[in-house]
Protein backbone atom coordinates (compact mmCIF):
# COMPACT_ATOMS: atom_id res chain seq x y z
CA UNK A 1 0.00 0.00 0.00
CA UNK A 2 1.27 3.45 -0.92
CA UNK A 3 1.32 6.27 1.55
CA UNK A 4 -0.22 9.57 0.59
CA UNK A 5 2.07 12.51 -0.15
CA UNK A 6 1.79 13.77 3.40
CA UNK A 7 3.30 10.51 4.48
CA UNK A 8 1.26 10.38 7.66
CA UNK A 9 0.55 6.87 8.77
CA UNK A 10 -3.07 7.77 9.68
CA UNK A 11 -3.85 8.24 5.97
CA UNK A 12 -3.60 4.53 5.44
CA UNK A 13 -7.10 3.11 5.62
CA UNK A 14 -7.62 -0.27 7.27
CA UNK A 15 -7.87 -2.86 4.49
CA UNK A 16 -11.31 -4.18 5.53
CA UNK A 17 -12.88 -0.88 4.45
CA UNK A 18 -11.75 -1.22 0.86
CA UNK A 19 -14.45 -3.63 -0.33
CA UNK A 20 -17.12 -1.26 1.07
CA UNK A 21 -15.90 1.50 -1.23
CA UNK A 22 -15.82 -0.70 -4.31
CA UNK A 23 -19.11 -2.21 -3.31
CA UNK A 24 -20.75 1.18 -3.05
CA UNK A 25 -19.50 1.99 -6.52
CA UNK A 26 -21.03 -1.19 -7.92
CA UNK A 27 -24.25 -0.58 -5.96
CA UNK A 28 -24.64 2.90 -7.44
CA UNK A 29 -24.00 1.68 -10.95
CA UNK A 30 -26.06 -1.49 -11.04
CA UNK A 31 -28.45 -1.72 -8.08
CA UNK A 32 -29.45 1.75 -6.96
CA UNK A 33 -32.12 2.74 -9.45
CA UNK A 34 -34.38 -0.13 -8.40
CA UNK A 35 -33.32 -0.74 -4.79
CA UNK A 36 -32.92 3.02 -4.14
CA UNK A 37 -30.14 5.02 -2.47
CA UNK A 38 -31.38 4.07 1.01
CA UNK A 39 -31.99 0.40 0.16
CA UNK A 40 -35.73 0.83 0.73
CA UNK A 41 -36.76 -0.55 -2.67
CA UNK A 42 -39.99 0.38 -4.48
CA UNK A 43 -43.34 -0.58 -2.92
CA UNK A 44 -44.93 -3.48 -4.84
CA UNK A 45 -42.08 -3.50 -7.39
CA UNK A 46 -38.63 -3.95 -5.86
CA UNK A 47 -38.00 -5.49 -2.44
CA UNK A 48 -36.13 -3.54 0.23
CA UNK A 49 -32.61 -4.61 1.24
CA UNK A 50 -33.09 -3.49 4.83
CA UNK A 51 -33.25 -6.05 7.66
CA UNK A 52 -34.47 -8.89 5.47
CA UNK A 53 -33.49 -12.54 5.76
CA UNK A 54 -32.72 -12.53 2.02
CA UNK A 55 -29.84 -10.10 2.63
CA UNK A 56 -28.76 -11.02 6.16
CA UNK A 57 -29.28 -14.78 5.93
CA UNK A 58 -27.66 -17.53 3.87
CA UNK A 59 -24.87 -16.03 1.77
CA UNK A 60 -24.99 -18.79 -0.82
CA UNK A 61 -28.65 -18.04 -1.53
CA UNK A 62 -27.91 -14.33 -1.74
CA UNK A 63 -25.00 -14.82 -4.18
CA UNK A 64 -27.25 -17.07 -6.24
CA UNK A 65 -29.87 -14.31 -6.56
CA UNK A 66 -27.29 -11.86 -7.92
CA UNK A 67 -25.85 -14.39 -10.36
CA UNK A 68 -29.14 -15.80 -11.58
CA UNK A 69 -31.79 -13.17 -10.86
CA UNK A 70 -35.11 -13.59 -9.08
CA UNK A 71 -38.76 -13.25 -10.00
CA UNK A 72 -42.25 -14.17 -8.82
CA UNK A 73 -41.16 -14.58 -5.21
CA UNK A 74 -43.16 -13.16 -2.31
CA UNK A 75 -41.03 -11.64 0.42
CA UNK A 76 -42.53 -11.26 3.88
CA UNK A 77 -46.02 -11.64 2.39
CA UNK A 78 -45.43 -8.86 -0.14
CA UNK A 79 -45.46 -9.23 -3.91
CA UNK A 80 -42.81 -7.46 -5.96
CA UNK A 81 -43.56 -7.22 -9.66
CA UNK A 82 -40.27 -6.12 -11.19
CA UNK A 83 -37.85 -8.95 -11.90
CA UNK A 84 -34.30 -8.97 -10.60
CA UNK A 85 -32.02 -9.44 -13.64
CA UNK A 86 -29.36 -12.16 -13.67
CA UNK A 87 -26.09 -10.32 -13.23
CA UNK A 88 -23.73 -13.28 -13.52
CA UNK A 89 -22.55 -12.17 -16.94
CA UNK A 90 -22.52 -8.47 -16.01
CA UNK A 91 -20.54 -8.51 -12.76
CA UNK A 92 -17.19 -10.16 -11.95
CA UNK A 93 -16.84 -12.31 -8.83
CA UNK A 94 -15.02 -9.53 -7.00
CA UNK A 95 -17.70 -6.97 -7.87
CA UNK A 96 -20.38 -9.31 -6.54
CA UNK A 97 -18.43 -9.97 -3.34
CA UNK A 98 -17.86 -6.25 -2.86
CA UNK A 99 -21.42 -5.18 -3.54
CA UNK A 100 -22.92 -7.86 -1.30
CA UNK A 101 -20.52 -6.95 1.49
CA UNK A 102 -21.62 -3.33 1.03
CA UNK A 103 -25.32 -4.21 1.11
CA UNK A 104 -24.88 -6.46 4.16
CA UNK A 105 -23.23 -3.54 6.00
CA UNK A 106 -25.35 -0.60 4.83
CA UNK A 107 -28.89 0.72 5.42
CA UNK A 108 -28.65 -0.38 9.05
CA UNK A 109 -27.60 -3.94 8.14
CA UNK A 110 -24.75 -5.67 9.93
CA UNK A 111 -23.56 -9.01 8.64
CA UNK A 112 -20.34 -10.75 7.66
CA UNK A 113 -18.51 -9.93 4.44
CA UNK A 114 -18.95 -11.95 1.27
CA UNK A 115 -15.65 -13.17 -0.18
CA UNK A 116 -14.59 -13.68 -3.77
CA UNK A 117 -14.02 -17.36 -2.97
CA UNK A 118 -17.64 -17.71 -1.84
CA UNK A 119 -18.92 -16.14 -5.05
CA UNK A 120 -16.61 -18.34 -7.12
CA UNK A 121 -17.88 -21.45 -5.34
CA UNK A 122 -21.55 -20.63 -5.99
CA UNK A 123 -20.84 -19.77 -9.61
CA UNK A 124 -18.98 -23.05 -9.99
CA UNK A 125 -21.89 -25.06 -8.59
CA UNK A 126 -24.30 -23.43 -11.01
CA UNK A 127 -22.50 -24.59 -14.13
CA UNK B 1 -72.16 17.57 9.58
CA UNK B 2 -69.45 14.96 9.69
CA UNK B 3 -65.94 16.25 10.03
CA UNK B 4 -63.97 16.44 6.85
CA UNK B 5 -60.29 16.62 7.52
CA UNK B 6 -58.34 19.17 5.53
CA UNK B 7 -56.25 17.16 3.11
CA UNK B 8 -53.17 19.36 2.99
CA UNK B 9 -53.09 19.48 -0.81
CA UNK B 10 -52.00 22.39 -2.96
CA UNK B 11 -54.75 23.36 -5.41
CA UNK B 12 -55.65 26.22 -7.77
CA UNK B 13 -57.47 29.19 -6.17
CA UNK B 14 -61.07 28.46 -5.28
CA UNK B 15 -60.60 24.70 -4.87
CA UNK B 16 -60.49 22.78 -1.63
CA UNK B 17 -59.74 19.16 -0.77
CA UNK B 18 -60.96 16.99 2.06
CA UNK B 19 -60.19 13.43 3.10
CA UNK B 20 -63.44 11.45 2.91
CA UNK B 21 -62.06 7.98 3.69
CA UNK B 22 -58.77 6.60 5.00
CA UNK B 23 -56.87 3.42 5.86
CA UNK B 24 -58.79 1.35 3.33
CA UNK B 25 -55.78 -0.58 2.00
CA UNK B 26 -54.16 -0.40 -1.42
CA UNK B 27 -56.97 1.42 -3.24
CA UNK B 28 -56.35 1.33 -6.98
CA UNK B 29 -59.25 2.58 -9.13
CA UNK B 30 -62.57 3.85 -7.75
CA UNK B 31 -66.10 4.32 -9.10
CA UNK B 32 -68.87 6.58 -7.79
CA UNK B 33 -72.59 5.96 -8.01
CA UNK B 34 -75.19 8.62 -8.78
CA UNK B 35 -75.98 8.60 -5.03
CA UNK B 36 -72.39 9.55 -4.19
CA UNK B 37 -71.41 6.13 -2.84
CA UNK B 38 -68.03 4.70 -3.78
CA UNK B 39 -66.71 1.32 -4.87
CA UNK B 40 -62.96 0.95 -4.28
CA UNK B 41 -60.80 -1.75 -5.87
CA UNK B 42 -57.92 -3.02 -3.76
CA UNK B 43 -54.63 -4.06 -5.32
CA UNK B 44 -54.47 -6.86 -2.80
CA UNK B 45 -57.58 -8.36 -1.20
CA UNK B 46 -57.87 -7.61 2.52
CA UNK B 47 -59.67 -10.12 4.73
CA UNK B 48 -60.97 -11.82 1.60
CA UNK B 49 -62.34 -8.60 0.15
CA UNK B 50 -60.92 -7.06 -3.02
CA UNK B 51 -63.73 -4.52 -3.47
CA UNK B 52 -65.03 -2.18 -0.77
CA UNK B 53 -68.43 -0.49 -0.82
CA UNK B 54 -68.39 2.91 0.92
CA UNK B 55 -71.57 4.78 1.65
CA UNK B 56 -71.81 8.54 1.61
CA UNK B 57 -72.88 9.93 4.97
CA UNK B 58 -72.86 13.75 4.98
CA UNK B 59 -69.75 13.85 2.87
CA UNK B 60 -67.81 11.12 4.68
CA UNK B 61 -67.55 7.66 3.17
CA UNK B 62 -68.44 4.87 5.57
CA UNK B 63 -67.28 1.34 4.92
CA UNK B 64 -70.16 -1.07 4.31
CA UNK B 65 -69.58 -4.56 2.96
CA UNK B 66 -66.63 -5.93 1.05
CA UNK B 67 -66.71 -8.60 -1.65
CA UNK B 68 -64.70 -9.98 -4.60
CA UNK B 69 -61.86 -12.06 -3.12
CA UNK B 70 -59.28 -10.97 -5.71
CA UNK B 71 -56.78 -8.11 -5.91
CA UNK B 72 -56.71 -6.00 -9.06
CA UNK B 73 -57.05 -2.51 -10.43
CA UNK B 74 -60.15 -1.72 -12.53
CA UNK B 75 -63.33 -0.24 -11.05
CA UNK B 76 -65.89 1.35 -13.34
CA UNK B 77 -69.68 1.77 -13.37
CA UNK B 78 -71.40 1.63 -16.72
CA UNK B 79 -75.01 1.07 -17.75
CA UNK B 80 -76.21 -0.55 -14.54
CA UNK B 81 -73.13 -2.70 -13.91
CA UNK B 82 -70.01 -2.46 -11.78
CA UNK B 83 -66.92 -3.63 -13.69
CA UNK B 84 -63.82 -4.90 -11.87
CA UNK B 85 -60.61 -6.66 -12.83
CA UNK B 86 -58.19 -9.08 -11.26
CA UNK B 87 -54.76 -9.37 -12.88
CA UNK B 88 -56.12 -11.98 -15.31
CA UNK B 89 -59.90 -11.52 -15.58
CA UNK B 90 -62.62 -8.89 -15.92
CA UNK B 91 -65.85 -9.25 -13.94
CA UNK B 92 -69.12 -7.39 -13.77
CA UNK B 93 -71.77 -7.14 -11.06
CA UNK B 94 -75.37 -6.14 -11.74
CA UNK B 95 -76.52 -3.07 -9.77
CA UNK B 96 -80.03 -2.40 -8.46
CA UNK B 97 -81.81 0.95 -8.85
CA UNK B 98 -79.83 2.31 -5.87
CA UNK B 99 -76.58 1.22 -7.52
CA UNK B 100 -76.01 -1.52 -5.00
CA UNK B 101 -74.53 -4.84 -6.08
CA UNK B 102 -77.32 -7.44 -6.24
CA UNK B 103 -75.24 -10.58 -5.88
CA UNK B 104 -71.72 -9.85 -4.61
CA UNK B 105 -70.59 -13.49 -4.67
CA UNK B 106 -71.68 -14.27 -8.22
CA UNK B 107 -70.27 -11.82 -10.73
CA UNK B 108 -70.29 -12.55 -14.43
CA UNK B 109 -66.78 -13.25 -15.68
CA UNK B 110 -66.62 -11.20 -18.89
CA UNK B 111 -63.00 -11.74 -19.90
CA UNK B 112 -60.71 -14.50 -18.71
CA UNK B 113 -57.19 -15.83 -19.15
CA UNK B 114 -55.30 -12.57 -19.72
CA UNK B 115 -51.57 -12.88 -19.13
CA UNK B 116 -50.12 -12.18 -15.68
CA UNK B 117 -46.34 -12.43 -15.50
CA UNK B 118 -46.22 -10.04 -12.51
CA UNK B 119 -44.43 -7.20 -14.31
CA UNK B 120 -47.08 -4.70 -15.54
CA UNK B 121 -49.90 -7.09 -14.70
CA UNK B 122 -52.70 -4.67 -13.80
CA UNK B 123 -55.72 -4.76 -16.09
CA UNK B 124 -57.46 -1.41 -16.40
CA UNK B 125 -60.71 -0.94 -18.29
CA UNK B 126 -62.94 1.69 -19.83
CA UNK B 127 -66.22 1.36 -21.73
CA UNK B 128 -67.71 3.08 -24.78
CA UNK B 129 -71.41 3.65 -25.53
CA UNK B 130 -71.58 0.92 -28.16
CA UNK B 131 -71.37 -2.06 -25.81
CA UNK B 132 -67.59 -2.50 -25.80
CA UNK B 133 -65.06 -2.70 -23.00
CA UNK B 134 -61.38 -1.85 -23.54
CA UNK B 135 -58.82 -3.75 -21.49
CA UNK B 136 -55.12 -3.04 -21.13
CA UNK B 137 -52.67 -5.93 -21.08
CA UNK B 138 -49.25 -4.55 -20.09
CA UNK B 139 -46.01 -5.93 -21.51
CA UNK B 140 -44.28 -8.29 -19.08
CA UNK B 141 -40.98 -6.59 -19.84
CA UNK B 142 -39.29 -3.20 -19.69
CA UNK B 143 -38.05 -3.00 -23.27
CA UNK B 144 -38.33 -6.51 -24.72
CA UNK B 145 -34.65 -7.26 -24.09
CA UNK B 146 -33.48 -10.86 -24.47
CA UNK B 147 -32.73 -10.58 -20.74
CA UNK B 148 -35.20 -8.18 -19.11
CA UNK B 149 -33.56 -5.16 -17.39
CA UNK B 150 -30.05 -6.53 -17.93
CA UNK B 151 -27.34 -4.04 -18.93
CA UNK B 152 -26.47 -4.26 -22.63
CA UNK B 153 -28.96 -7.01 -23.50
CA UNK B 154 -30.46 -6.28 -26.93
CA UNK B 155 -34.09 -6.37 -28.05
CA UNK B 156 -35.77 -9.62 -29.03
CA UNK B 157 -36.28 -9.58 -32.81
CA UNK B 158 -39.94 -9.10 -33.75
CA UNK B 159 -40.78 -8.70 -30.06
CA UNK B 160 -42.97 -11.80 -29.42
CA UNK B 161 -44.54 -10.24 -26.32
CA UNK B 162 -46.73 -8.10 -28.57
CA UNK B 163 -48.94 -11.01 -29.66
CA UNK B 164 -50.65 -11.21 -26.27
CA UNK B 165 -49.53 -8.16 -24.25
CA UNK B 166 -48.31 -4.60 -24.67
CA UNK B 167 -51.60 -3.41 -26.12
CA UNK B 168 -55.32 -2.80 -25.73
CA UNK B 169 -57.99 -5.42 -26.39
CA UNK B 170 -61.64 -4.68 -27.10
CA UNK B 171 -64.27 -7.11 -25.82
CA UNK B 172 -68.07 -7.12 -25.58
CA UNK B 173 -69.16 -5.62 -22.27
CA UNK B 174 -72.03 -8.10 -21.85
CA UNK B 175 -70.62 -11.42 -23.02
CA UNK B 176 -69.30 -14.05 -20.61
CA UNK B 177 -65.98 -15.92 -20.72
CA UNK B 178 -64.29 -14.14 -23.58
CA UNK B 179 -60.67 -15.09 -24.26
CA UNK B 180 -58.08 -13.21 -26.31
CA UNK B 181 -59.45 -14.78 -29.52
CA UNK B 182 -62.97 -13.49 -28.87
CA UNK B 183 -61.82 -9.89 -28.65
CA UNK B 184 -60.34 -7.37 -31.05
CA UNK B 185 -56.63 -6.64 -30.71
CA UNK B 186 -57.45 -2.92 -30.76
CA UNK B 187 -54.03 -1.26 -30.46
CA UNK B 188 -50.45 -2.49 -30.15
CA UNK B 189 -47.07 -1.14 -29.12
CA UNK B 190 -48.23 0.22 -25.75
CA UNK B 191 -45.81 -0.87 -23.03
CA UNK B 192 -48.13 -0.50 -20.07
CA UNK B 193 -51.35 1.48 -19.75
CA UNK B 194 -52.92 1.86 -16.32
CA UNK B 195 -55.01 4.99 -17.00
CA UNK B 196 -57.41 5.00 -19.91
CA UNK B 197 -60.77 6.67 -20.58
CA UNK B 198 -63.33 6.85 -23.34
CA UNK B 199 -63.73 10.44 -24.53
CA UNK B 200 -67.46 10.92 -25.13
CA UNK B 201 -66.93 14.23 -26.90
CA UNK B 202 -65.38 12.58 -29.94
CA UNK B 203 -66.08 8.89 -29.21
CA UNK B 204 -62.45 7.96 -28.98
CA UNK B 205 -60.21 6.01 -26.64
CA UNK B 206 -57.42 7.88 -24.86
CA UNK B 207 -54.67 6.09 -22.96
CA UNK B 208 -51.69 7.03 -20.81
CA UNK B 209 -48.59 4.93 -21.40
CA UNK B 210 -45.95 4.20 -18.79
CA UNK B 211 -42.72 4.70 -20.73
CA UNK B 212 -39.68 2.44 -20.44
CA UNK B 213 -37.27 2.59 -17.51
CA UNK B 214 -33.51 2.68 -16.96
CA UNK B 215 -31.97 4.11 -20.14
CA UNK B 216 -28.79 4.98 -18.24
CA UNK B 217 -28.54 1.71 -16.29
CA UNK B 218 -28.88 -0.38 -19.42
CA UNK B 219 -27.14 1.83 -22.03
CA UNK B 220 -24.77 4.19 -20.18
CA UNK B 221 -22.81 4.78 -23.40
CA UNK B 222 -25.78 6.76 -24.80
CA UNK B 223 -27.54 8.21 -21.75
CA UNK B 224 -26.19 9.91 -18.65
CA UNK B 225 -28.13 9.74 -15.39
CA UNK B 226 -29.64 13.19 -15.94
CA UNK B 227 -31.06 12.33 -19.36
CA UNK B 228 -32.32 9.03 -18.01
CA UNK B 229 -34.20 10.82 -15.22
CA UNK B 230 -36.44 12.67 -17.67
CA UNK B 231 -36.53 10.35 -20.71
CA UNK B 232 -38.54 8.95 -22.31
CA UNK B 233 -41.81 10.89 -22.13
CA UNK B 234 -44.87 9.49 -20.44
CA UNK B 235 -47.33 9.76 -23.34
CA UNK B 236 -51.00 10.40 -23.83
CA UNK B 237 -52.25 8.73 -27.02
CA UNK B 238 -55.53 9.08 -28.87
CA UNK B 239 -56.19 5.52 -29.99
CA UNK B 240 -58.09 4.28 -33.01
CA UNK B 241 -58.43 0.64 -33.96
CA UNK B 242 -55.22 -0.69 -35.48
CA UNK B 243 -52.91 1.96 -34.05
CA UNK B 244 -49.33 1.05 -33.14
CA UNK B 245 -47.59 3.28 -30.59
CA UNK B 246 -44.22 1.67 -31.28
CA UNK B 247 -43.07 -0.04 -28.06
CA UNK B 248 -40.47 -1.61 -27.85
CA UNK B 249 -38.93 -0.25 -31.05
CA UNK B 250 -39.27 3.47 -30.35
CA UNK B 251 -39.88 5.97 -27.58
CA UNK B 252 -40.97 9.60 -27.63
CA UNK B 253 -38.37 12.21 -26.60
CA UNK B 254 -40.19 15.28 -25.29
CA UNK B 255 -37.03 17.43 -25.48
CA UNK B 256 -36.16 16.67 -29.13
CA UNK B 257 -39.92 16.45 -29.77
CA UNK B 258 -39.68 13.31 -31.87
CA UNK B 259 -39.74 9.55 -31.86
CA UNK B 260 -36.34 7.98 -31.20
CA UNK B 261 -35.16 4.47 -31.97
CA UNK B 262 -34.79 2.37 -28.79
CA UNK B 263 -31.18 1.49 -27.92
CA UNK B 264 -32.22 -2.18 -27.71
CA UNK B 265 -33.04 -1.95 -31.43
CA UNK B 266 -29.99 -0.05 -32.65
CA UNK B 267 -30.73 3.44 -31.31
CA UNK B 268 -28.20 5.77 -29.72
CA UNK B 269 -30.42 8.43 -28.20
CA UNK B 270 -30.45 10.45 -31.43
CA UNK B 271 -31.41 8.17 -34.32
CA UNK B 272 -34.97 8.95 -35.38
CA UNK B 273 -37.59 6.23 -35.56
CA UNK B 274 -39.48 4.90 -38.53
CA UNK B 275 -42.38 7.27 -39.24
CA UNK B 276 -45.03 4.55 -39.12
CA UNK B 277 -45.76 4.81 -35.40
CA UNK B 278 -48.39 6.87 -33.64
CA UNK B 279 -47.39 10.26 -32.19
CA UNK B 280 -48.63 11.17 -28.71
CA UNK B 281 -51.18 13.98 -28.35
CA UNK B 282 -49.31 15.10 -25.23
CA UNK B 283 -45.96 14.24 -23.68
CA UNK B 284 -45.05 14.45 -19.98
CA UNK B 285 -41.69 14.09 -18.20
CA UNK B 286 -40.45 10.52 -17.83
CA UNK B 287 -41.20 7.99 -15.08
CA UNK B 288 -44.06 9.88 -13.41
CA UNK B 289 -46.33 6.82 -13.82
CA UNK B 290 -49.81 7.95 -14.96
CA UNK B 291 -52.21 5.56 -13.22
CA UNK B 292 -55.60 7.00 -14.12
CA UNK B 293 -57.20 9.26 -16.71
CA UNK B 294 -60.58 10.98 -16.45
CA UNK B 295 -62.34 13.33 -18.85
CA UNK B 296 -64.23 15.82 -16.73
CA UNK B 297 -67.87 16.28 -17.73
CA UNK B 298 -69.20 17.90 -14.54
CA UNK B 299 -70.62 21.38 -14.08
CA UNK B 300 -69.09 22.24 -10.70
CA UNK B 301 -65.60 23.25 -11.84
CA UNK B 302 -64.95 26.47 -13.83
CA UNK B 303 -65.52 26.40 -17.59
CA UNK B 304 -61.88 25.70 -18.53
CA UNK B 305 -62.06 22.25 -16.91
CA UNK B 306 -65.09 21.11 -18.90
CA UNK B 307 -64.23 18.08 -21.08
CA UNK B 308 -60.58 18.38 -20.08
CA UNK B 309 -58.41 15.52 -18.86
CA UNK B 310 -57.35 14.86 -15.28
CA UNK B 311 -54.44 12.47 -14.85
CA UNK B 312 -53.42 10.83 -11.57
CA UNK B 313 -49.64 10.35 -11.53
CA UNK B 314 -48.45 7.68 -9.12
CA UNK B 315 -44.95 9.20 -8.87
CA UNK B 316 -41.57 7.96 -10.02
CA UNK B 317 -39.04 5.41 -8.77
CA UNK B 318 -36.33 5.52 -11.41
CA UNK B 319 -35.10 9.10 -11.47
CA UNK B 320 -32.20 8.71 -9.02
CA UNK B 321 -29.82 10.41 -8.38
CA UNK B 322 -32.39 13.17 -9.08
CA UNK B 323 -35.23 13.41 -6.53
CA UNK B 324 -38.29 11.33 -7.33
CA UNK B 325 -41.24 13.29 -8.75
CA UNK B 326 -44.81 13.29 -9.93
CA UNK B 327 -46.96 12.36 -6.94
CA UNK B 328 -49.69 14.67 -8.23
CA UNK B 329 -52.83 15.12 -10.30
CA UNK B 330 -52.44 16.99 -13.57
CA UNK B 331 -54.95 18.79 -15.78
CA UNK B 332 -54.91 19.10 -19.59
CA UNK B 333 -57.47 21.44 -21.24
CA UNK B 334 -59.40 19.88 -24.14
CA UNK B 335 -61.82 21.06 -26.77
CA UNK B 336 -63.54 18.78 -29.27
CA UNK B 337 -61.40 15.88 -28.20
CA UNK B 338 -58.03 17.62 -28.68
CA UNK B 339 -55.71 19.20 -26.12
CA UNK B 340 -55.88 23.00 -26.37
CA UNK B 341 -53.02 23.94 -24.07
CA UNK B 342 -50.14 22.65 -21.97
CA UNK B 343 -50.56 20.39 -18.96
CA UNK B 344 -50.53 21.90 -15.50
CA UNK B 345 -50.28 20.47 -12.00
CA UNK B 346 -53.78 20.55 -10.52
CA UNK B 347 -53.37 18.90 -7.11
CA UNK B 348 -50.02 18.38 -5.38
CA UNK B 349 -48.76 17.47 -1.92
CA UNK B 350 -49.93 13.84 -1.74
CA UNK B 351 -46.40 12.63 -0.95
CA UNK B 352 -46.20 14.80 2.17
CA UNK B 353 -42.58 15.93 2.00
CA UNK B 354 -41.22 18.30 -0.62
CA UNK B 355 -38.28 16.15 -1.71
CA UNK B 356 -38.91 12.45 -2.05
CA UNK B 357 -35.63 10.57 -2.51
CA UNK B 358 -37.24 7.13 -2.78
CA UNK B 359 -40.88 6.21 -3.46
CA UNK B 360 -41.26 4.39 -0.15
CA UNK B 361 -41.06 7.80 1.52
CA UNK B 362 -44.19 9.11 -0.23
CA UNK B 363 -47.01 9.28 2.32
CA UNK B 364 -49.68 8.94 -0.39
CA UNK B 365 -49.59 8.17 -4.10
CA UNK B 366 -52.48 9.11 -6.41
CA UNK B 367 -53.78 6.07 -8.27
CA UNK B 368 -57.46 6.43 -9.21
CA UNK B 369 -59.87 9.17 -10.26
CA UNK B 370 -63.65 9.45 -10.31
CA UNK B 371 -66.17 12.21 -10.83
CA UNK B 372 -68.85 12.61 -8.16
CA UNK B 373 -72.52 13.25 -9.05
CA UNK B 374 -72.08 16.88 -7.91
CA UNK B 375 -69.04 17.35 -10.16
CA UNK B 376 -66.41 16.95 -7.43
CA UNK B 377 -63.23 15.07 -8.29
CA UNK B 378 -62.29 12.06 -6.15
CA UNK B 379 -58.70 10.82 -5.96
CA UNK B 380 -57.64 7.50 -4.45
CA UNK B 381 -54.27 6.65 -2.90
CA UNK B 382 -52.85 3.13 -2.87
CA UNK B 383 -50.28 3.58 -0.10
CA UNK B 384 -52.63 4.04 2.84
CA UNK B 385 -56.01 3.85 1.16
CA UNK B 386 -57.03 7.47 1.44
CA UNK B 387 -59.81 8.95 -0.71
CA UNK B 388 -59.70 12.69 -1.35
CA UNK B 389 -62.60 14.82 -2.54
CA UNK B 390 -61.69 17.98 -4.43
CA UNK B 391 -64.40 20.62 -4.81
CA UNK B 392 -64.70 24.09 -6.28
CA UNK B 393 -66.20 26.67 -3.99
CA UNK B 394 -68.23 29.15 -6.01
CA UNK B 395 -67.61 32.74 -5.07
Amino acid sequence: MKNSSSGRITDIKPTHQKPITNGEKVYKKVCLSCHQADGSGVPNMTPPLIQTSFVLGDKEKLIHIVLDGLKNVDIDDQTYNNPMPALGSVLKDKEIADVLTYVRNSFGNKASAVTVAEVKAVRGNMK
Amino acid sequence: MANTEDAGLTLPAGFSASIVASNLGSVRHIAITKEGNVYAKLGRAKGGNGILYLKNNNGQLEKQNGFGDYGGTAMRIHDGYLYASSNTDVYRYKLNSNDEVLDPSNPEKIVTGLLDHEEHNSKSVTLDDAGNIYVNVGAYSNSCQVEDRTPGSMGRPGCPILDSAGGIWQFKADKADQHYGDGVHYAIGLRNVVGLDWNRKDNTLFVMQHGRDQLHDLFPQYYDAKASAILPAECMYEIHQGDNAGWPYIYYDQIQKKQILMPEYGGDGKKAADKKYLDPVMAFPGHLAPNDLLFYTGNQFPEKYKNGAFIAFHGSWNRSPEPQAGYFVVFVPFSNGKPTGQWEVFADGFAGAKDISSPGKAAHRPCGLAQGPDGSLYVSDDVKGTIYKIAYNKK
